[in-house]
């Protein structure tokens, strides 16, 4: 199972702000996850798609489209951070 | 070194105390303390409410600290951020450096505010006459933290 946090403006927008997932067949890194993840549709096709500008984080740790994920993987995505 | 998130205010001079008691190797305390306005992009804002990352913010403010101690001379540091809802004149945010020096210590303590601004996980949400906002990225943050790389 992966956990997956969602922050600000994409948590109001998807509805939610943690999930548990297993981790889909063929995804091994970040890219591939949020393309999944915008296959449910809706709300999820137009915030996980590829022009919106979205942050991650994959265990706590700034992450890009390359970066692995893995079974147990903390992997977060949110807007650019507005803090200050 | 210390990172605190927390709801609560903050009291900069019983911190600025704190830090330079028993260390007598510290001549210079730069401090920078942001705060809540009552307008913002032309409109007028009632509250602020500040999300954040529960453990990835601490861990990436002190990694800012740390990485601001390899270049100058940090003898302490400490960052006390606000979530929560805030109101205008409210403070939000405390850094504070000391070195033996004011240079060290003026340009860690502004170095790491770049940086916070744009790398830690912190959200903002303002209430305007409108309704509730997101506060989008600026791209003069961006700048301001850009302006440290070499």
């Amino acid at each position: 199972m992966i956990t997956l946090l969602y922050f600000a403006r994409l948590r109001e927008a998807l509805g939610t702000g943690r999930e548990e997932l297993a981790l889909p067949a063929g995804v091994v890194n970040l890219g591939e996850l949020r393309a999944h993840l915008a296959l449910r549709g809706d709300a999820w096709a137009k915030e996980m798609a590829a022009g919106r500008n979205l942050r991650a984080a994959v265990n706590q740790d700034i992450a890009t489209a390359d970066t692995a994920v893995r079974d147990g993987d903390e992997i977060a995505f949110f807007p650019p951070v507005t803090g200050g | 070194m210390s990172v605190r998130i927390q709801e609560q205010d903050f009291d900069v001079s019983a911190e600025m105390a704190a830090m330079r008691a028993g260390n007598p190797a510290i001549g210079a305390i730069a401090s920078f303390v942001g705060v809540v306005r009552d307008v913002n992009d032309g409109d007028s804002v009632s509250t602020m409410t500040l999300e954040h990352y529960p453990g990835m913010t601490e861990k990436s403010i002190a990694t800012l600290i740390d990485e601001a101690a390899g270049r100058w001379q940090v003898l302490d540091a400490l960052v006390i951020h606000r979530v929560g809802t805030l109101k205008p004149t409210d403070q939000i945010v405390l850094v504070m450096v000391a070195s033996a020096h004011r240079g060290d210590a003026f340009a860690a303590c502004e170095f790491i505010m770049d940086y916070l601004k744009t790398q830690a996980p912190f959200w903002k949400k303002e209430m305007t006459p409108q309704g509730g906002r997101w506060v989008d990225a600026r791209v003069s943050d961006d700048a301001a933290a850009e302006r440290w790389k070499r």
